[in-house]
């Protein structure tokens, strides 16, 4: 067994967003979601953080190339989700309410196709610098 | 006399875009790039208002910072906290809505509420941690 360290990266993106359950009345939606239920959407600066932990390689010293994690959460991550609309322009959340518990649980299915099997992957995501969410629970 | 500046920190989140309507999609996308999604964007907004003024010798200070606090609130946050900045907010109507034009039209709502005691110095408005505007009523 080698040694095992965590490494993390950090990358924002830009997005609107509301919160509606299209099952529920437009009553029962500011009931719950109060205003960021408000139906022309609101928006926050998200800032993401991808922890990989596994055994850093004798042969190169990292976990992870950090640039190539870079590069995989921008392409799986901040191209589809900057400057968008959550709900309107990202097939994910046409479907599915984009709280921050959901958009770490996506952005978690995004990234781990692309990341080594042999590495854990964490998402720890700020809707703002007091909300935040990490998925999955280690 | 001493002359001291009082700085009150608030916040909201909303939605907006960068679009000129007398301008082509095109010309849209050429200038304002991803700000210009037709379907929004949005941003956790950190809002600064200072002000200047003397110690008021039985208080010990420029101004109330709690009263300070709750103009804002109705002047400016509650108006436009997870709304759509284009849409819902009535003195953002028909302008761009840049920063710069933002902060310009908050210090017109906040200005003329200000006690005689104290002058409003400078409004500051961050919309990414790397980016900020300040206005200073020139």
């Amino acid at each position: 067994m080698g040694i095992k360290v965590s490494v993390f990266r950090e990358e924002h993106f830009n997005a609107a967003h509301r919160l509606h359950n299209p099952r529920w009345d437009d009553q029962k939606n500011q009931q719950v979601f109060g205003k960021c239920n408000l139906p022309h959407y609101h928006g926050h600066n998200y800032e993401l953080i991808v922890k990989v932990t596994g055994e850093v390689d004798p042969e190169t010293g990292y976990v992870m190339d950090m640039k190539v994690l870079s590069d995989i959460i921008e392409e799986e991550v901040l191209n589809r989700f900057d400057h968008k609309n959550l709900n309107e322009d990202v097939a994910e959340f046409k479907q599915l309410n984009p709280t921050a518990e959901n958009i770490a649980i996506v952005i978690y299915q995004l990234l781990r196709p692309k990341i080594n099997e042999q590495m854990d992957l964490q998402i720890r995501l700020y809707e703002t610098p007091r909300n935040f969410v990490e998925y999955p629970v280690l | 006399m001493p002359v001291f500046y009082l700085t009150r920190r608030e916040h909201f989140n909303a939605a907006h875009k960068l679009y000129n309507p007398a301008w082509t999609k095109e010309r849209n996308d050429e200038i304002f790039g991803k700000c210009a999604n037709e379907n929004w964007h949005g941003h956790n907004f950190e809002l600064f208002v200072t002000v200047k003024g003397e110690p008021n010798p039985d208080t010990g200070f420029i101004i109330d910072a709690k009263w300070l606090s709750r103009l804002i609130k109705t002047h400016v946050v509650d108006i436009l906290d997870h709304k759509n900045l284009n849409l819902d907010v009535p003195f953002m109507q028909g302008k761009m809505c840049s920063i710069e034009n933002l902060v310009y039209e908050i210090w017109k709502q906040l200005e003329p509420h200000m006690p005689n005691s104290v002058r409003l110095h400078c409004i500051k408005l961050v919309e990414t941690p790397r980016i900020f505007v300040e206005y200073y009523g020139e």
